[in-house]
């Protein structure tokens, strides 16, 4: 209970919220942290889960790297990178960038293969070019589906930036690593209430911009395109149970 | 390598430790998963407060979890417990939805036709939804699995004995070798925990090896159809299930 009061107490502290270690500062250098490593993610990222997802190529060795990248530990790889490239800002970012490639591919090709078939198919019989296949249909259909592994991918680096000022730099995490230091408790829980927030608050935000850019039409054909599935799910056994009868 | 062989009983002292922190919250979550989205199916009020709060839970970063809990569970900040629970929280986070989309995806033909043949609730649940289950289950327990041998090296920043110590220590002697052998024993003890879960879904779900979901069903329908077809005979010798929907 003390400790939940003296938390509070170290949270509303104006002291904490001015300067060049004030909780502004320290929440402004996090975003900047993160937006970094997501641009740059983003830049490696998105183009070849686009064509992943719009030519069905390089699936499996795509599939295969992400999954053996995920198994990587965060701590040992911003450690390696920070002994091996010296101390500064880029080092760190750029094993953050290697550890958000993988969801924000993963979740960029699967939205693009998400995208029905028959939909790909009938613009492609409209004359539509392969690039406007890929940005005015599978694009804004694959969106919902993309957003699921953006919001993924943001999340981990808003969580992972914490463990940045280990090494040691600014953002959020100061609070845990001066707090562990210097044993002060409600230094160490006021910073982790800050980064849970601060997380939720990213997630909540892009929540709300899902659901501005979706187009309207999209929750309508979800729906339909559920039914559709189910149709075809059963009819198949049928038609493969006359075909399995043949040999 | 000198120094791997120098310290290989450390390392693997730390390996051990690391395994535990990372199995005992994914048993766990599994035994909190399991009766939380069979009840989460029935409810849909349930189910949408699950979906919420797990996907809340996901958002709290793994370093503030670790800091956050003693507070709550009034145990000291190197308690290896925090980690437990933590990591706990997570896999519940993952295995929940993963346990609903696998129960989901049992036929329900095969439960009526379970029910048909006078099995009881719990009986049925234990040999026919759980068992059907299971690749789906497998699938979300891999992902908890790799990502809890992850996340455990993240408590070490805290003091917590684990894997993860290695990548502390090697900062601060600036010794990088220590520091790779640590990325590589994390990497080896995620590919074994992978492979024993592969196996173990093996193992336990033979009749997905010799069929696929959907031939199964080919036999199914072929039964009925074909009251004397010979090669289905056999087959639904294979597969009590595929008999019983027959």
């Amino acid at each position: 209970m003390n400790i939940f009061a003296e938390t509070i107490a170290w949270l509303t502290d104006p002291i904490h919220w001015r300067g060049s270690g004030g909780i502004p500062t320290r929440t402004f250098e996090h975003l900047q942290y993160s937006a970094l490593v997501l641009l740059i993610a983003a830049v490696i990222a998105v183009p070849i889960g686009l064509f992943i997802g719009h030519t069905g190529r390089g699936r499996v060795v795509a599939v295969a790297v992400a999954g053996a990248l995920r198994a990587l530990p965060t701590l040992g790889l911003l450690v390696l990178f920070a002994l091996l490239a010296g101390s500064g800002l880029m080092p760190p970012v750029w094993a953050l960038v290697i550890l958000t490639v993988p969801p924000l591919l993963a979740g960029t090709y699967a939205g693009i293969s998400s995208v029905d078939a028959v939909v790909v198919d009938a613009a492609r019989a409209m004359g539509m070019t392969e690039l406007q296949i890929l940005f005015r249909v599978e694009l804004p259909n694959g969106l919902q589906v993309m957003f699921g592994g953006i919001r993924t991918a943001v999340l981990q680096v808003i969580a992972t930036v914490s463990v940045v000022a280990y090494l040691p730099l600014g953002g959020l995490g100061r609070y845990l690593f001066d707090g562990l230091v210097l044993q002060d408790f409600p230094r160490m829980l006021g910073g982790s209430l800050l980064i849970a927030g601060l997380a939720i608050a990213v997630d909540l935000i892009l929540a709300g911009v899902q659901r501005l850019v979706l187009s309207p039409g999209l929750t309508l054909d979800s729906s339909g395109r559920q039914k559709a599935a189910d149709d075809l799910t059963a009819t198949a056994p049928a038609g493969a149970a006359v075909q399995g009868g043949t040999p | 390598m000198e120094w791997f062989l120098a310290n290989s009983g450390m390392v693997l002292g730390l390996a051990g430790q690391h395994l535990v922190l990372a199995i005992v919250p994914m048993v766990l979550g599994l035994l909190i998963s399991i009766p939380l989205a069979q009840l989460a199916r029935r409810n849909a009020a349930l189910r949408s407060v699950v979906a919420t709060a797990t996907s809340l839970l996901y958002t709290i970063p793994s370093l503030a979890l670790f800091i956050i809990l003693p507070t709550i569970l009034g145990t000291r900040i190197l308690d290896p417990i925090n980690v437990v629970v933590a990591l706990t929280i997570y896999a519940v986070a993952l295995l929940v939805r993963a346990a609903m989309d696998a129960f989901d995806s049992v036929d329900d033909d095969l439960r009526n036709a379970a029910v048909a043949m006078g099995f009881k609730p719990l009986p049925r649940f234990f040999q026919v939804d759980l068992p059907l289950s299971l690749p789906v289950m497998f699938a979300g327990l891999r992902v908890v699995s790799v990502s809890n041998i992850s996340l455990v090296s993240v408590a070490a920043l805290l003091g917590v004995g684990n894997l993860g110590v290695l990548f502390t220590d090697g900062l601060q002697r600036t010794f990088i070798t220590e520091v790779v052998v640590g990325i590589i024993a994390i990497l080896i003890l995620a590919l074994i925990m992978d492979a024993i879960l592969v196996i173990l879904e093996r193992l336990l779900t033979p009749w997905t090896r010799v069929v696929g979901g959907k031939s199964q069903r080919q036999d199914g329908n072929a039964l009925l159809t074909e009251p004397k077809s010979g090669p289905a005979v056999p087959h639904a010798g294979l597969h009590p299930d595929t008999g019983a929907s027959a």
